[in-house]
């Protein structure tokens, strides 16, 4: 039952450790026993397959899809990207779901008690799926900063959660993307679990003045890569 | 093209509901239509404190009745259920406790039945993966998976089959730490 391309791990080098005291939260949710090495079999080459049918036309816009007398409040922008392995194919019909605070750093959750307003045109998820080159594009609103508990004075630093569910089980990334020259990142104890500097930066999009829309919106690119392949052996 | 480097995990966040449950019932996985037995899988997410974690994502993903995959890469594709996706997903609810109704997977060769799992929380940086074997199946004494985890962290694989109601219930709990400590898994 063994398919003859076996994928990759996940880079330890890359990802963070499950626990890192400096996040609260990782002391008693974090394994802390030695994970069990997996033979790889088609449990792990193979995944949901998503069609055009679960998307619907305005879900990759959040200044759109959730309007009910206005445009939502804030910094119009685009935030667009490619899927890519680690060897560099893009990965198309890839879901791509992202969901984020408002302007003021606030999230239509009811666990959200922090004191600053909703927006009552704005709801914060949108989903998409990549094109056959792995592209992905949102239109969103630049979402705030916001406090949380983890410690004295502890702020987060703008960001957009993003999920991608790409060709298999094995490409599952959940992560989040930041904004360039914030000021809060480098305090930030759930960028900072990332060992790597290199890949902490590479969660920070890059803003670019081509994707910019004149009298529109601001422009921001963010690639993200998932784990491919050992062998490309039709190339 | 040059090799990339893989982006970072980090964590699914308190409010995951935003983005990723939606008005369908993404955890039933079987319709009237699919071929199979039904169960319902249900359990509750453990903290290292022994309290519930109730803001965790669950997803599975696993073969069809005849232990086929949905997906082009299974060679034995063309003959899949159709009516199965193979993909559930599920935000649990307060006290812990989660549910998935599906159909029991087919085994495979050597292998035994088995659900793919993946967790998210908040707390944890990168997702843990996990399998989800069923105690009442013979053909575990067989699985290389199984076989290869030692045997006294085995038993936290194996869901129970609980009350026999409409649907059998399959009971698995996750432990991220402790005596229980559930056991996961890295791609080797």
């Amino acid at each position: 039952m063994e398919n003859s391309q076996s994928f990759k791990p996940l880079d330890k080098e890359r990802h963070p450790p499950y626990l890192y005291p400096g996040y609260k939260s990782t002391v008693a949710r974090s394994p802390t026993r030695p994970l069990i090495p997996l033979r790889q079999s088609l449990a792990e080459l193979t995944g949901p397959v998503y069609g055009m049918d679960a998307i619907h036309p305005l879900d990759n816009d959040l200044t759109r899809n959730a309007v009910k007398n206005a445009a939502p409040h804030g910094q119009r922008i685009i935030v667009t990207g490619c899927v890519l392995d680690d060897t560099g194919r893009s990965v198309p019909n890839a879901l791509v779901e992202i969901w984020q605070a408002n302007a003021a750093g606030r999230y239509l959750h009811h666990n959200d008690q922090h004191d600053a307003p909703l927006d009552p045109n704005f709801h914060g998820g949108g989903r998409v799926l990549t094109d056959r080159d792995g592209m992905y594009t949102f239109t969103t609103i630049r979402p705030g900063a916001y406090p949380w508990g983890n410690h004295f004075n502890a702020w987060r630093p703008a960001h957009i959660h993003f999920s991608i569910i790409g060709v298999n089980f094995q490409q599952r990334l959940i992560t989040q993307m930041y904004f360039p020259g914030d000021p809060l990142i480098p305090l930030d104890p759930i960028c900072n679990s990332i060992p790597d500097e290199n890949a902490r930066q590479s969660l920070i999009a890059t803003y670019d003045h081509e994707i910019t829309q004149p009298d529109w919106a601001l422009g921001y690119r963010f690639d993200m890569i998932v784990c491919g392949p050992k062998m490309t052996p039709f190339e | 093209m040059n090799p990339l480097y893989q982006t970072p995990s980090q964590t699914v966040g308190p409010f995951l509901r935003i983005g990723l449950v939606h008005g369908e019932k993404q955890n039933v996985l079987a319709d009237e239509h699919t071929a199979g037995k039904r169960i319902c899988l249900a359990g509750v997410v453990y903290d290292g404190n022994g309290n519930p974690i109730d803001d965790a994502l669950l997803e599975i993903w696993q073969a069809d009745a005849n232990g086929i995959y949905p997906h082009p890469a299974d060679p034995r594709h063309s003959d899949v259920d159709s009516h199965f996706r193979g993909f559930g997903r599920v935000k649990n609810e307060d006290g812990g406790l989660y549910e998935f109704h599906t159909i029991k997977p087919g085994g495979r060769d050597e292998h035994a039945p088995f659900i793919n799992l993946h967790l998210f929380a908040r707390g944890m940086l990168l997702h843990a993966q996990t399998r989800i074997y069923f105690a009442d199946e013979p053909a575990n004494a067989t699985d290389p998976i199984l076989l290869s985890v030692p045997v006294e962290r085995r038993a936290t694989l194996l869901a129970r089959l609980g009350e026999d109601g409409e649907n059998p219930v399959y009971r698995f709990d996750i432990h991220m730490q402790g005596e229980q400590e559930t056991v996961f898994f890295e791609l080797e």
